[in-house]
């Protein structure tokens, strides 16, 4: 992603901050240094800049750090601001944290997505810390009239060796005079008082006493409430309606159209309008419409399945080429085919979409929302509704719950767009049933695999072909299926076994549903295909799935790494009781890399999940119980998308509509996980949120081959009746 | 519309709303207690959950007409000062992720210890299965639940 910077003035940028008097303010200058950033310094009385002011200190002894990344229960309010005040030795207690809202001078990276938060911010944010404190123990030390090196940073205080102190308050003024270090020193991971600690996250005492502010409960004077019709059948125009019933309804004010976009996809919408939420609810339910479904009301999962079935006889585009894939094969002594197939899934976050819009005179917006990207809402939206530089608002509030959902921005176009057209603020709220229904989801990805096998065993070929809609398509109207598309072949070409031939390929098909990513993107289909079948290739070569898995790893990797520990800390070679198998994946993908090792027992006519192993590599940890929380609850997240209904369509809509028919793992389902993270160190970081996903469904279906000899190629399945 | 008395954390508001509508969008938009979450609507989540005279109940599929002289808590009304052992204990043990769940979580595990002080696993599955938490934080209530227990 490109940075950009804007040019701010000083003046400005304390009015936006609400601060009063000199202060020092810490940030990264983002010009012209390949996106790399510079620690720079907003105090002085330099006219213009270019910063990110992550960090301000006031003379009163506040100190305000700025968190650009989203809350979505990923624990980044805790991990964000811990890299800061590690180094400018203070406790997250000390500081207030203020979430941005896509405010320019905050940079590009305000998003959560792709699990890149903490790594994409670590160095960076280090250094924001360092070159803070080492201005104020400069301050301190000339003060003082003493070297600085007999000084030290602690608490939120400039301590010298003779005993004498000054908080960090007291210093501001002079050391807002300095010029900021270049190089600020970085403190020895070993000395660290927070980063790589359990510490406790301060957003989970708000969490625990209703306090925590999520974007629904957003209030403001004059709000009305907003229940909004979509047709249920994707790709449908709307010709008419009647609101005669519905403006019946006590509560019920007015009734306007608005325009769901998501992606390429624009679909037409009735809202209801009311003075409560309830009242809006009855007044949509009284709405009589008439949708014109332009032929998709005949669309169904079975058919479209059926389609991509006979779609993997086509050769597909090359998304990775190595060796000589065709020749080997054919002429392999061994060799195999099988064929995967993964269901379209739904977020389902149990806060439903929301938004809080109030559109004002002279063109000015201001958004409350749970989003996971206010930076491109700032940038789409000024756009698209033509609001002046500096006159668009967002507020982020506590996402309750992300995975992929809240990185688009459908549910707050209709706000705005409702907002404009009646000139009041508004609060828009779906329902399940409407989050459900419309999606956006998880698109299915069937694989047509095939290996080929030595003599002896090794593994000498390997294909993995996908045949599936294009997360891709879905954006752009402009989508050419004749290139390759790497939101489609995700990872399937980066696994580190070494295996000299190799050709995967991706079959394009058409599809007029809103597909977008969901957590661990499409990886959480891939990999399951693709971790299975390398299961069935060690079964033809007749190895131990573990011990066939390391063989393809000689060189060092992480990946080695990552097995060798599950291998440990599960016992692998510890023979099992009767009736138990179990399974081993992993999956290295954008994300980051992690691995399970499941243990499964025969009970009835199906499995039960005995164990739950997982190791997650990261090279550096921040916080390790944050991310192991991310592990245990990927599992879960995991385990629902291979047992549970998944999204089906049927007369051209989604056949679930709530929880009831499209069920989550329930409480009593659910097996602890024993959560193992790498951080050996290294030169990259790896994300946490994401990679506890795409393992989890192969090691269990390697596991369920494991102890009744059925193999698994075909999600959801029952687990009462393998 | 009709004028209802309700007491919710021991006070009393009075409230010009349908009969029909459901005691969550009483206490969200009319009371403007927003501890207690909407998730679905139908009583699946349990994010809605609040007691009544002590049990729990989907407030999402409760119409404040049911509600009469009983007394409801809400997640604002468990304690003061986010001391009760079932918060000390989710504080401790860093349960919550999105949080969003959370609250229903809480009312459901409150009742639980409630009655029964020393619960088993077995317990626990009964009382808590009909709260989803989408983040699946269920292994950590869990051992919440039972350090609690302990804190009592
Ligand atoms: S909102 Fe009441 S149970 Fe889901
Ligand atoms: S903590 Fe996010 S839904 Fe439970």
């Amino acid at each position: 992603m490109e940075k950009t910077a804007s040019n701010i003035n000083r003046r400005n940028f304390i009015k936006l901050s609400g601060i009063t008097g000199a202060g020092l303010m810490i940030g990264l200058s983002l010009k012209g240094n390949n996106g790399v950033g510079q620690v720079a310094n907003l105090s002085g009385e330099l006219p213009a800049f270019n910063l990110t002011p992550f960090v301000i200190i006031e003379k009163s002894g506040t100190i305000t750090i700025f968190n650009t990344s989203p809350e979505i229960g990923q624990g980044v309010f805790q991990s964000i601001p811990a890299l800061i005040a590690e180094e400018l030795e203070v406790s997250l207690d000390q500081v207030t944290i203020k979430q941005t809202g896509g405010e320019k001078q905050f940079g590009p990276m305000q998003f959560a997505g792709g699990s890149m938060s903490v790594r994409s911010n670590y160095t960076n944010l280090r250094k924001v810390g360092a070159s803070a404190k080492e201005m104020l123990l400069t301050a301190a030390s000339q003060q003082w009239n003493v070297p600085v090196t007999e000084c030290r940073a602690e608490g939120g205080k400039i301590l010298h060796s003779s005993g004498k102190s000054a908080g960090y308050g007291e210093l501001v003024e002079a050391a807002s005079k300095l010029e900021v270090p270049k190089s600020p020193k970085l403190k020895d991971p070993a000395d660290f008082k927070l980063l790589g600690k359990n510490i406790l996250r301060p957003d989970i005492p708000l969490k625990c006493s209703g306090k925590a502010i999520f974007g629904i409960d957003i209030a403001v004077p004059n709000m009305v409430y907003a229940s909004v019709a979509h047709c249920p059948v994707f790709g449908s125009k709307l010709v008419s309606f009647d609101d005669a019933a519905a403006k019946k309804v006590k509560g019920v004010t007015r009734v306007e159209t608005c325009e769901r976009i998501i992606g390429k996809y624009k679909y037409p919408a009735v809202a209801v309008i009311a003075d409560n939420y309830w009242a809006a609810l009855q007044g949509r339910k009284a709405l009589v419409i008439k949708w014109d479904h332009q032929g998709n009301e005949t669309f169904n999962s079975k058919t479209y399945e059926q389609g991509l079935r006979n779609l993997s006889k086509k050769e597909g585009v090359v998304a990775h080429n190595q060796g000589d894939f065709d020749t080997t094969y054919k002429a392999a002594p061994l060799k195999l085919e099988a064929f995967y197939e993964t269901p379209v899934v739904s977020h389902s976050p149990i806060e439903p979409m929301n938004c809080v819009a109030s559109w004002m005179e002279g063109s000015k917006l201001e958004i409350w929302a749970s989003t996971q990207v206010p930076g491109d809402i700032v940038d789409s939206f000024s756009k698209a509704y033509n609001v002046p530089d500096g006159n668009l608002k967002v507020n982020v509030l506590f996402n309750g719950g992300g995975f992929g959902r809240r990185l688009y921005n459908d549910y707050i176009h209709e706000a705005v767009q409702l907002t404009k057209k009646i000139g009041q603020p508004v609060k828009l709220i779906w329902t399940r049933e409407d989050d459900t229904q419309n999606g956006p989801f998880r698109p299915m990805t069937f694989s047509a695999m095939k290996g080929a096998l030595s003599a002896d065993g090794k593994a000498i070929a390997f294909q993995h072909k996908v045949i599936a809609p294009s997360l891709d398509a879905s954006e752009k109207e402009n989508y050419d299926p004749n290139k390759p598309d790497g939101t489609m072949t995700e990872g399937i070409s980066e696994q580190k076994y070494e295996i000299a031939n190799m050709k995967n390929l991706y079959v394009y098909a058409d599809s007029h549903i809103p597909y977008v990513a969901w957590r661990a993107v499409t990886s959480t289909t891939l990999a399951f295909a693709h971790e299975c079948f390398i299961d069935e290739m060690a079964v033809k070569a007749k190895k131990d799935p573990m011990d066939f898995r390391l063989g393809m790893l000689t060189k060092e990797s992480d990946t080695k790494n990552v097995l060798q520990k599950l291998k440990e800390v599960s016992n692998w070679d510890k023979p099992l009781p009767a009736g138990w198998g179990k399974g081993v994946a992993q999956y290295e993908f954008f994300a980051g890399l992690g691995g399970y090792v499941v243990m499964v027992s025969k009970k009835g006519t199906g499995v039960k999940i005995e164990k739950i192993y997982a190791v997650i590599d990261l090279g550096t940890v921040v916080n390790p119980d944050t991310v192991k929380a991310q592990v245990e609850g990927a599992a879960v997240m995991a385990l629902t998308a291979a047992i549970k209904s998944g999204i089906t369509f049927d007369k051209g809509q989604t056949v679930q509509t709530n929880y009831h028919n499209n069920q989550l793992v329930r409480f009593n389902e659910m097996p602890p996980v024993d959560v193992h993270i790498l951080a050996n160190g290294g030169s990259t970081i790896k994300g946490a949120g994401e990679p506890g996903l795409p393992p989890f469904a192969p090691a269990l279906c390697n596991a369920i081959f494991a102890a009744t000899g059925k193999r698994i190629r075909r999600l959801p399945f029952d687990i009462n009746k393998v | 519309m009709a004028i209802y008395e309700i007491n919710i954390n021991s006070k009393s508001y009075k409230v010009d709303v349908e009969p029909s509508m459901p005691l969550l969008w009483v206490i969200r938009d009319f009371v403007g207690l927003t501890g207690t979450k909407f998730g679905c609507g139908i009583a699946q989540c349990g994010a809605c959950t609040v007691h009544l005279d002590g049990t729990p109940i989907r407030s999402c599929s409760f119409p404040v007409s049911a509600v009469g002289a009983k007394q409801i808590t809400t997640i604002e009304g468990v304690s003061a000062n986010v001391d009760h052992a079932i918060q000390k204990a989710w504080i401790e043990l860093q349960v919550p992720q999105c949080g969003y769940c959370q609250s229903g979580q809480i009312m459901s595990a409150v009742a639980l210890l409630k009655a029964k002080p020393k619960p088993t696993d077995a317990d626990i599955d009964i009382a808590m299965q009909g709260n989803l938490c989408r983040c699946g934080t269920y292994q950590r209530i869990r051992s919440a639940i039972h350090r609690a227990a302990e804190l009592i």
